[in-house]
């Protein structure tokens, strides 16, 4: 089967069983959003997925083949990830940064990165941040900062996108410009797994939602079926009012439980 | 601008590396013998200033290029991967050890044994330090977790020294000791560089092969490890090219420190902070450094030679401090 596919996985972290027996499948072509409480091991999940913890059962494949026998370069090229908090450890200018998502295509001695110049150029283009090339990124706001690190991303022409919470410190506009570039992505082909705490966006761009508490998916489905008071106010403990109108739906966490 | 920069960067840096050259094999206690030299040479006659030349100062001259290369390529990548410009390539413990392996070479008086047991001591050392330091931290090798164990094998290193000096059998012992450690690189035997260039050799191409390595990190360690640079042997990789490469240096000149500090510090933000593509510009650096603070420790009028590690820490010791204190008006 192509795309990635998780099948009962469970990590440990230390005593603590930080997922357990979790299914997933992200194809192509969709926008998965990951959503759940706190400690509910959304990233460690996304951590799974990208490749950087092995579950100490289940599997982790990668278009039918066990992700960890794939070569470390190409499963680079096929799979993008945006840490929670992406660090940038030297005052690097944006293209730098853009430039860097190249370099699984740059492994090896003699390696000669033809489709280099392109990719970076459509990614600065795609991200909108053409215009920040020159900037340092440690100088940029959250909203741009966010925009640079997916043109990092979109650099490498991966297949699968994995993004951990992108837009939890973004305003509105930013937000929603950055969620606009994700699903524009998936609508392109690409498979996007995103990780969200607001609700609302998860249901305005989500094709399918995977519900976490306690390392354990408690739904996984369209999103319109799963993003509903039964399924979610238990989860969070809190109530939760759903208001839909014109086919827009806004979920608003309204009181605890 | 930057990107100019950085293409006349390694222009640049080997224009003023052939002149340094030139200058160092000007330089002596003979004096000025180079024009002579080349004249005797084109003439066919044999001479003094040519002995002298090919004999003494060449050796010389490359010994200051070799040590300064190492030093400065194993700064940028310890820097690059401990994604600290303060590293040093001494705080992974490989310096003191290879000094530790000379001194002891040194303290039981075996030196006029063979001209190269004390480079293999120093390189010895070196090799050992890296091999403690595995066995310390095992496989499974978090940066920081490294930067501890080297931390307190140079400080046993530097312990063990101590008490070699302290327990010195005699003062012409406990004499070669420390004007050893002070570092130099006067006297310089081809026989000792060409025992030691291949370990040099061998740590530069280690290190220029994780550059890709150096620069995924820079993006910090979860996302190297997603752009396909995961794997547990790569810090590895920069550990052994780093304390090969000072090993070997430390066997040929004995301590040269802030080499290693100080170079790709200065010349990192003419390639755009970007960690691998500092590396050769770093050796480069490196070499022009210490080939020139050798004919400053020749060329300074006074009584004797000074020796070239005092040098560099002279030198270097102010602009660390001058890094300090511009890190510090930056936070406040």
């Amino acid at each position: 089967m192509s795309g990635l596919v998780l099948e009962a996985a469970s990590v440990r972290l230390g005593p603590r069983t930080v997922l357990n027996g979790v299914s997933c499948a992200l194809a192509a072509g969709e926008l998965l959003g990951i959503i759940g409480p706190n400690g509910a091991g959304k990233s460690t999940l996304l951590r799974v997925l990208a490749g950087l913890l092995r579950p100490h059962a289940g599997s982790v494949r990668l278009d039918g083949r066990e992700l960890q026998a794939w070569p470390p370069a190409e499963r680079a090229r096929r799979i993008g990830y945006l840490p929670q908090s992406a660090p940038v450890h030297w005052p690097l200018d944006v293209r730098t940064v853009v430039e860097l998502g190249r370099l699984p295509w740059q492994h090896g001695w003699f390696s000669v990165d033809e489709a280099a110049p392109a990719a970076i150029a459509a990614a600065l283009r795609d991200a909108e941040v053409e215009d920040l090339q020159g900037r340092l990124v440690d100088e940029l706001s959250g909203g741009e900062r966010t925009r640079v690190m997916i043109a990092r991303l979109l650099a490498a022409d991966p297949t699968i996108l994995l993004a951990d919470e992108p837009v939890a410190a973004l305003d509105a506009y930013h937000q929603l410009h950055a969620m606009e570039m994700l699903a524009e992505r998936a609508a392109r082909g690409t498979a996007v797994a995103v990780v969200l705490h607001d609700l609302s966006l998860a249901a305005r761009f989500c094709d399918r939602v995977l519900v976490l508490d306690h390392g354990a998916v408690v739904a996984c489905g369209k999103a319109r079926e799963v993003l509903q008071p039964p399924i979610l106010e238990p989860v969070y403990g809190v109530r939760m009012r759903v208001i839909d109108e014109e086919g827009v739906t806004a979920i608003i966490p309204w009181q605890r439980r | 601008m930057r990107l100019q920069v950085e293409r006349l960067l390694l222009p640049a840096l080997l224009l003023a590396l052939v002149l340094g050259g030139v200058l160092a094999l000007d330089t002596g206690s003979a004096g000025a013998l180079l024009g002579q030299a080349f004249g005797d040479w084109a003439t066919g006659r044999e001479s003094t200033a040519q002995l002298i030349l090919w004999e003494i100062r060449v050796p010389r001259a490359l010994a200051a290029l070799a040590v300064g290369a190492t030093l400065g390529i194993a700064g940028a990548a310890l820097q690059g991967m401990l994604r600290n410009p303060l590293a040093e390539p001494g705080l992974v413990g490989a310096s003191s050890c290879a000094a530790l392996g000379a001194v002891l070479v040194l303290y039981f008086g075996l030196a006029p044994l063979h001209s190269l047991l004390l480079p293999a001591a120093g390189v010895a050392g070196a090799v050992a330090a890296l091999a403690l330091l595995r066995a310390l931290v095992g496989d499974h090798a978090r940066v920081a977790t490294l930067i501890l164990a080297g931390v307190a094998l140079n400080a046993f290193a530097a312990a063990a020294i101590a008490l070699a000096l302290n327990l010195a059998p005699s003062p012409y012992a406990m004499h070669e000791i420390v004007y050893w450690l002070m570092g130099s690189v006067a006297n310089r035997s081809y026989a000792e560089l060409v025992f030691c260039l291949p370990f040099m050799l061998l740590s530069v191409l280690l290190l220029a092969s994780a550059r890709g390595y150096l620069e995924a990190l820079s993006l910090g360690e979860d996302t190297a490890h997603t752009l396909g640079f995961g794997a547990r042997s790569l810090p590895w990789r920069v550990m052994g090219g780093v304390a090969i490469g000072v090993g070997a240096a430390v066997a040929i000149s004995g301590t040269i420190s802030f080499v290693g500090l100080v170079v790709p510090h200065l010349l990192r933000p003419l390639v755009g902070y970007r960690p691998g593509r500092l590396l050769l510009p770093s050796a480069l650096g490196g070499a022009l450094l210490v080939l020139l603070a050798d004919v400053l420790v020749q060329r300074v009028p006074g009584a004797g030679e000074l020796k070239l590690g005092v040098v560099t820490s002279l030198l270097g010791a102010p602009v660390f401090l001058a890094i300090v204190l511009g890190a510090r008006s930056r936070i406040t």
